[in-house]
């Protein structure tokens, strides 16, 4: 089958949907690609590397939207500015449009490709579950806007991020307040962080707070009781009034601290939540910068404007929609890999046909349009709890296991306690009663030895040893008994174990002392 | 004082020398467990002196007065890092102490009920005599290889297994013989049989390296305590063999324990181990760990800023820290991150050092909080979390060869972790091999820096770098 790559003509939009690197792996899955000329060229991807890529180039803009199987954009189709016609009017039954739609600001659009048979796919559609997260435009579009705000806010930022001691004197750290910690706001945090910032974070989702302290930055927690701010599909949402207010007293609070704020809050379609306040602005230090990564649906900032850099209160604040394009040969190799694996999903057999497999729920989240029905919104998706059995499953076969290597072991170890039973009796058949008695006694202190010893911690195994050192010169009873006897040279014997277990006795309980003592907590 | 008051005492000092070393499992009971010894001890003697004694109490004086002083003496000034050293002496005067027994109550015994009480009691005395031999000169070799006196390498005699046991079948005929003619006619085969064990006690210890001598110790603490419970035997004393049954089954678990650390059979390590299996050590599998390529080495400036930038740090310790006393640095520099919220923990393996245990007594030592110090079954899960890993003169207890490479001579030997964690510094003289004789690949793993030079000025050059800022 054959795709299409058209070039973006949205004001400001950059990107190419498709890079010469991705085509040529695009091409492996059996497609065909053109692409329109000057297409990469705000990516820096000229036609040229595109050729090299074995990418078709064509400047008859309506014949490619017009022969191509498959149209790959990075914007919703819009009007052409000079052409005079916006894409789907061309589009015609068994062709397929994959572009971001945002299905639920665009129910006239999806109706037009429904109503001309045109299958769509939105990018911006594909459910948030971890298999998925390899064709999620924007979690990858997020990320390159994280990192960017950070990038914007220290150009209009009149100091280091870092601190550092110069000869000329030393220089504070730059202090950056993330709010929302998403993959926008962790990729803030992130570049912000290496950058030498004091950083900290805010969500109303408790647990992200792992996530921020992964990345090193403080997470910032309000004194207010437990309320959840997590809503479906790991996205937030709206939260009551009393949170509100809580949130908004933080806000005030770090805003006369920070140098920087990047804001990041949105909740899925509604507009943003105001939460910095003319007020707040005006507290903040003079050069201080905040950037309003929401600005596109109204803003965080109540002074933001969309697209445009405003200067108020001695505070720089920065309303870029467009913060992806401006990295455009970053965005779009993340983009264009993001397609490809779209395409490997929908295309099993790479064999370049396209199947649209509505079992399959990732296809079936993105699919907005099919044969003619609009298929948005998907049924809810399945939470991505991770299949806890399967952890599970494996550990009886290796308990199984476990017990097969074992019996043969208490078999094997049955055999010697057997014979030293029948070596025992035998000696039990002729030695004395007394002897048997002594036999008894020792047998069992082994045992008893055994259990006390068994649970010694390995720290005292040094002390353990130098008592049962003291201890075992018990032998001095033994010399005691004998020292009284007539014959002297019995007698110097004695004296001599004597000596040398005293030496042993004082030295061991002494030494074990002075170790123990040190051991503190 | 009659015989059934001292068999109660006796029981009572049993009770107390059990309780002593349950006492010496925990942290927080070991000094009662300590002071309970000290009374069973004293109980037992007292009882003894008081009941067995009537007459040469001046020899009694001579022996008894002198010997305390020494020992005292040598308890206050040892150091802690030779603390192998002087348990392995003490060792050796059980030993001793067990032979004299055994000689004065061979050459002093009376008359016997029967010819089966005769012939028992003196195998049990020659069987005394021989373990206490064995345990006085190997303790002895151990005493001379740990304080540097002799090398510690593994001395392999030729035929060494052959002389052993042909040592052991000889002295197992004269107990025979000695037996049959008697404590009066065989004082020759008993001396002969006490030499041969001296030559074996010797022999044995010899053979062993360095590193394996945490099986040594805790071997020779075992053979103390039988030689004791051998003693028990032929006195016809219960306390005696009461105590050296626990302490040899104490010691006897020790040696266990080393050896499940070390993945060695007892018997591979006390028949002189490793040191024959080095030669076998293919040379492929060293050539595959010497082409794994570069080290990086850093110098402390730079591996104080990562410690000091690291939340978790692991200090692993070994031998090398205690050679070269380097523990109080090592703390001063584990209060210093920790007043900066670094989480200093220490990781310990059981065979850390030359005796069981003997890093925990050397970072008792220092005033290193006991609770700060993990085993290595608690803490290796947690080297994926660890930021920095700081060995400080280990090598063998942390080569991940134990468990990638599979005809490594330490091959399943359970080891430290560290190169799962973000970041390793090695402290190291230079780039020589453990023990075992074994590359070692985290040298050479891409997280893996060396900070080479002695052990005590490498740490005080980070402690200094860590206290300038």
């Amino acid at each position: 089958m054959k795709i299409g790559i058209p070039k973006e003509i949205e004001d400001g939009e950059l990107r190419v949907a498709m890079t010469p690197v991705v085509a040529e792996r695009v091409k492996q899955l059996g497609f065909d690609l053109v692409i329109e000329s000057g297409a990469g060229e705000a990516a820096s991807y000229s036609d040229d590397a595109y050729i090299a890529a074995g990418v078709e180039v064509t400047s008859d803009t309506k014949a490619l939207w017009h022969d191509s199987d498959i149209l790959i954009k990075v914007r919703p189709p819009i009007e052409h500015p000079e052409l005079g016609f916006y894409g789907i009017e061309l589009l015609g039954k068994d062709q397929m449009l994959i572009s971001t739609l945002y299905p639920a600001q665009n129910s006239a659009k999806l109706n037009e490709l429904a109503a001309r048979g045109t299958n769509a796919v939105a990018l911006d559609a594909v459910p948030r579950i971890s298999r998925a997260q390899k064709m999620d435009v924007l979690s990858s579009m997020a990320n390159i806007a994280g990192y960017r705000a950070v990038v914007e806010a220290a150009q209009h930022f009149g100091r280091f991020f870092t601190g550092q001691i110069t000869a000329a004197g030393k220089v504070p750290p730059a202090k950056v307040l993330v709010i929302g910690a998403g993959v926008a706001g962790l990729a803030a945090i992130g570049a912000a962080k290496s950058m030498g910032a004091i950083v900290r974070a805010f969500d109303t989702r408790p647990e992200v707070k792992e996530q921020v302290e992964s990345m090193d930055a403080e997470f910032l927690v309000l004194n207010f009781k437990d309320e959840d701010g997590s809503g479906e599909g790991g996205y937030a949402k709206t939260m009551s009034p009393e949170f509100i207010a809580a949130e908004m007293a933080l806000f005030a609070e770090q805003a006369k601290d920070v140098d920087i704020i990047i804001t990041t809050a949105l909740i899925p379609g509604k507009p943003a939540p105001e939460l910095i306040t003319e007020q707040m602005v005006r507290s903040m230090k003079p050069g201080s910068v905040i950037v309003d990564l929401a600005a596109e649906t109204g803003g965080n900032c109540k002074l933001t404007q969309a697209n445009e850099v405003v200067h108020k209160h001695g505070v720089t604040m920065i309303g870029y929609t467009n913060l992806p394009s401006r990295m455009a040969a970053q965005s779009s190799q993340l983009f264009a890999t993001n397609i490809y694996h779209l395409l490997t999903e929908l295309c099993p057999n790479k064999d370049g046909q396209i199947d649209l497999n509505m079992e399959d729920e990732v296809i079936r989240g993105a699919t907005v349009v099919k044969q003619g029905n609009i298929t948005w919104p998907p049924p809810a998706p399945r939470l991505s709890a991770a299949p806890k059995s399967d952890v599970s499953e494996p550990l009886p076969e290796a308990k199984a296991a476990k017990k097969e290597e074992k019996k043969p072991s208490a078999f094997g170890f049955l055999i010697p306690v057997f014979i030293v039973g029948v070596l025992l009796m035998g000696i039990g058949s002729v030695a004395p009663a007394e002897f048997m008695g002594h036999l008894t006694v020792f047998v069992l202190s082994c045992f008893v030895g055994y259990m006390v010893v068994w649970g010694v911690s390995h720290s005292l195994h040094t002390p353990l040893m130098s008592v049962t050192n003291a201890i075992s010169s018990i032998i001095v009873v033994g010399a005691l008994t004998q020292i009284s006897n007539d014959s002297s040279v019995v007698a110097i014997l004695a004296a001599l174990a004597i000596f040398i277990t005293s030496i042993n006795i004082v030295g061991g309980f002494a030494v074990t002392h002075r170790m123990l003592k040190m051991f503190r907590k | 004082m009659n015989f059934g008051v001292m068999t109660a005492a006796y029981i009572g000092a049993s009770a107390l020398f059990i309780m002593a070393l349950g006492g010496l499992s925990h942290q927080e009971s070991a000094r009662r467990g300590n002071i309970y010894g000290i009374l069973g001890m004293g109980l037992a003697m007292a009882v003894t002196i008081i009941g067995a004694v009537t007459d040469n109490y001046g020899l009694l004086l001579v022996g008894l007065v002198p010997g305390g002083v020494i020992g005292y003496v040598l308890a206050k000034r040892v150091e802690m890092t030779s603390m192998p050293e002087l348990v392995a002496i003490l060792h050796s005067l059980v030993g001793l102490a067990a032979v004299f027994v055994g000689f004065a109550n061979a050459l002093g015994h009376g008359v016997y009920e029967s010819v089966v009480a005769q012939r028992i009691h003196d195998v049990e005395t020659s069987l005394g005599i021989f373990i206490g031999a064995v345990t006085f000169t190997g303790s002895l070799v151990a005493y001379l290889k740990l304080s540097g006196k002799v090398s510690g390498n593994p001395l392999q005699l030729p035929g060494r297994h052959l002389i052993n046991l042909a040592i052991v079948f000889v002295s197992l005929y004269l107990i025979v013989e000695f037996a049959a003619v008697g404590a009066a006619n065989g004082m020759v085969y008993l001396t002969i049989i006490t030499v041969l064990a001296l030559l074996f006690g010797a022999h044995l210890v010899v053979a062993i390296g360095g590193a394996d001598m945490p099986v040594v110790v805790s071997m020779l603490n075992s053979y103390s305590g039988w030689a004791a419970a051998a003693m028990g035997f032929m006195l016809g004393n219960d306390l005696l063999i009461v105590v050296g049954a626990l302490v040899g089954s104490s010691g006897a678990i020790l040696s266990y324990i080393m050896c499940r650390a070390m993945n060695r059979k007892f018997l591979n390590v006390i028949l002189g181990g490793i040191g024959s299996k080095k030669k076998k050590a293919s040379p492929a599998a060293g050539a595959a760990v010497e082409e794994q390529g570069e080290i990086v080495e850093v110098q402390s400036e730079e591996a104080a800023h990562m410690l000091e930038s690291a939340k978790e740090v692991m200090i692993i310790p070994g031998y090398g820290m205690a050679v070269a006393q380097a523990q109080h640095t090592v703390f001063e520099i584990t209060k210093k991150l920790r007043e900066k919220g670094v989480n200093v923990r220490f990781g310990i393996h059981p065979v850390a050092g030359r005796m069981p245990g003997h890093m925990n007594v050397l970072l008792a030592e220092a005033k290193v909080p006991y609770d700060i110090v993990y085993e290595m079954d608690e803490i290796n899960e947690d080297f994926p979390k660890i930021d920095v890993s700081v060995v400080i003169g280990a090598n063998d207890i942390v080569n991940p060869a134990a468990n990638e490479v599979e005809d490594s001579p330490i091959a399943g030997m359970p080891v430290l972790e560290p190169w799962k964690g973000k970041h390793t510094i090695v402290l190291k003289r230079g780039m020589s091999r453990g023990y075992a004789g074994v590359e070692n690949p985290l040298f050479f793993k891409d997280n893996t820096r060396m900070l080479f030079g002695d052990a005590k000025q490498t740490v005080d050059a980070l402690l200094k770098h860590l206290a300038a800022d």
